[in-house]
């Protein structure tokens, strides 16, 4: 699956595209298979997003997991700071990123 | 130190504002992404893997309390409670909404700081000796000569848009603290024959993907010709650096393909021209600027003794402290590397505290280090007991300057977005292995570098062990190097061989720290053996 990906204009924060709207949560992301310019065109012009473009995903456990690390480590935060992840009350968190 | 003059002041106010406008037009849609990127950039702010980035210039590392104070009030206000000290002696905040950046830029602006050119293609901060003014090895303060510098280099409409990024580094010891030739430029500041000063011109050293140290084109410069020859030098880079390919367009691709020899003639060519254009300020500048740089009221200390009757206090003293030009005083070395931290990270009541000691205790003077840690730079040996309990309560009391635990490590792909892999987890790591195993002491003085990528902002490839992080089809890999060094002894590391994971990569470290221990004679640091003894022994324990 593909999904779209970019930063919010005036926060900078990490956001995945759910097919209505912006989420920073990885987990509401949609497969945007076969549109990813078509949206990433749309809502950059709209300024809702900075820089979208398209990442390879597989599901797993039945959530959106982006394939490369990168952008795994971009989906929920530093992994060195737990408590500035997306989930800081899931301290092996780290072990879904690696 | 140096004060902003009206002229200082008004620029940067200037350019906040004109940023603040920038950033206005860009919410507002009447500048595209394309448009705004450069001039984020050229305001230190970048887009990195969770938000915006900011990259505060800290001019040769050097700050006051009220200017470290700040810097922790903006770790609150705009971030999440901390800042990150860099390899060139500037800090980075990684959470900074663009919304919210003219207003931080402001309050920097407040306390005569900035983030201009600490990105783009341009001059970037001028970094020099973190024991500059204190060191007892010191010919003079390096710093007047990069303050000079910065004021030259500052919004130069001619060296504005540069083939590449460009890095000076002033010092003026044989001791090289500051890597200055691993820089585009180092200036070593020196006596000639006759006592009188000039600067030794080493050009297109440095490190990234092509590691170079920097050849001396020139072993004196007179001081009223600094800044021309300068000039110069980066005259003939502007014009014939490669613009073509960014990874060929630092200026040691330049030097290396012209040679030496062919640079040096065509910079001295049109240093000869540049002399007769007044490109030189008058030497009263420089007179002014250095009456900033004046030693402070040293007292009489000499009958200052250390008790060393509390042993976790006296390790720390022998560890952690330099000696200092004055008698009875010290520079203090403020670790930011506790096992099991994050190289170069400091909390903002750290800053505060750190800010509140060099008030008391330092003559309200710090210094950022490229190693990633805080200097206090004119320590009475008597309040030295004081200071370091305020440390050791704050987490600020880790003994282990230079040694294997002080690694440098760059944000790594925890945080950067041109990372191929993580470093600072391999750091914690190397940390606590050796904290763990009690090997630390033994190993004596250890310099061990990590980047995340080749671009090598954890200066890999200056270690005595260094380590580079890379992407091996997706996954982490780290490949280990042996024998660098960024000092007077410069040298460039060596690659062992085949990479390891990030637990392989800890194992290795403690296997050549093993050979080193094992073949070692006395006195010899490890970059010694190595040196001695080559990389064979260290490849047959690493791979059989």
């Amino acid at each position: 699956m593909r999904l779209l990906t970019g930063n919010d204009l005036k926060t900078g924060a990490v956001t995945w595209w759910t097919g209505t709207d912006w989420s920073i949560h990885v987990e509401d992301a949609a497969d945007v298979t076969g549109h990813e310019d078509e949206i990433a065109r749309r809502e950059e012009a709209s300024r809702r997003v900075n820089g979208p473009y398209a990442v390879d995903a597989e599901l797993k456990d039945g959530v959106p997991r982006p394939s490369h690390i990168k952008e795994r480590v971009r989906s929920l935060g530093p992994t060195v700071r737990p408590d500035l992840t997306l989930k800081p009350a899931e301290p092996d968190i780290g072990n879904w990123v690696i | 130190m140096y004060k902003y003059d009206q002229y200082d002041q008004a620029m940067v106010d200037t350019r906040v504002e004109e940023f603040r406008d920038q950033t206005r037009r860009r919410l507002e849609g009447k500048l595209t992404e394309a448009q705004f990127t450069p001039l984020r950039l050229k305001n230190g702010l970048y887009l990195q893997l969770h938000a915006y980035m900011l990259r505060v210039a800290i001019p040769y590392g050097t700050l006051d309390s009220r200017q470290m104070h700040a810097l922790a009030d903006i770790a609150d206000t705009y971030d999440r409670g901390y800042g990150h000290f860099t390899t060139r002696q500037n800090i980075q905040y990684n959470w900074i909404k663009l919304e919210e950046a003219p207003d931080l830029l402001a309050d920097l602006a407040k306390v005569e700081m900035h983030a201009i050119q600490t990105s783009g293609n341009c001059i970037r901060n001028i970094s020099s000796d973190h024991f500059a003014g204190a060191a007892a090895d010191e010919l003079v303060d390096p710093r007047p000569y990069a303050e000079l510098l910065r004021q030259w280099s500052s919004f130069h409409p001619e060296f504005n848009a540069l083939p590449r990024k460009f890095k000076i580094a002033v010092i003026a010891s044989e001791t090289d603290r500051a890597a200055m030739r691993l820089h585009d430029i180092g200036i070593n500041i020196v006596k000639n024959e006759a006592g009188e000063l000039g600067a030794a011109f080493y050009v297109g050293g440095g490190m990234g993907r092509t590691p170079m140290i920097a050849p001396c084109i020139n072993p004196f410069v007179p001081l009223d010709q600094l800044v021309t020859y300068a000039e110069a030098c980066l005259r003939v880079y502007n014009r014939y650096g490669r613009r073509d390919n960014k990874y060929k367009a630092r200026i040691k691709i330049l030097v290396h393909e012209l040679g030496a020899e062919e640079y040096t003639r065509q910079v001295e060519e049109e240093f000869a021209h540049l002399l007769g254009q007044g490109v030189e300020p008058p030497l009263a500048e420089l007179e002014r600027i250095r009456t900033y740089f004046e030693d402070p009221a040293f007292q009489d200390a000499s009958n200052d003794t250390i008790d060393r009757s509390d042993p976790d206090f006296a390790l720390w003293v022998d560890r952690n402290t330099v000696p200092h030009k004055r008698e009875g005083y010290v520079s203090a070395v403020i670790s930011l590397k506790p096992v099991g931290g994050i190289p170069g990270d400091a909390t903002a009541r750290q800053m505060h505290v750190m800010a509140e000691l060099a008030k008391s205790y330092s003559f309200d003077e710090l210094r950022v280090m490229h190693t990633q840690n805080i200097v206090l730079p004119h320590v009475r040996k008597a309040t030295l007991y004081t200071l370091w309990q305020t440390l050791e309560a704050e987490g600020l009391g880790s003994p282990n300057l230079d040694m294997i635990e002080d690694i440098i490590a760059c944000p790594g792909l925890d945080y950067c977005s041109l990372a191929n892999a993580r470093s600072i987890p391999v750091a914690q790591k190397i940390a606590e292995r050796f904290a763990s195993t009690g090997k630390t002491d033994a190993l004596g003085q250890l310099k061990l570098k990590i980047s995340g990528c080749i671009n090598a902002c954890g200066h890999h490839h200056a270690g005595h062990i260094g380590i580079l992080g890379v992407d091996r089809k997706g996954v982490e890999n780290y490949q280990l190097l042996l024998g660098g060094s960024e000092a007077e002894d410069v040298s460039l590391a060596k690659i062992t061989g085949p990479g390891f994971d990030e637990n392989g990569i800890v194992d290795a470290v403690e296997t050549v720290t093993d050979v080193y221990t094992r073949e070692r004679q006395d006195g010899e640091r490890f970059l010694d053996t190595y040196r001695r003894i080559g990389m064979d022994p260290f490849k047959e324990a690493l791979y059989g």
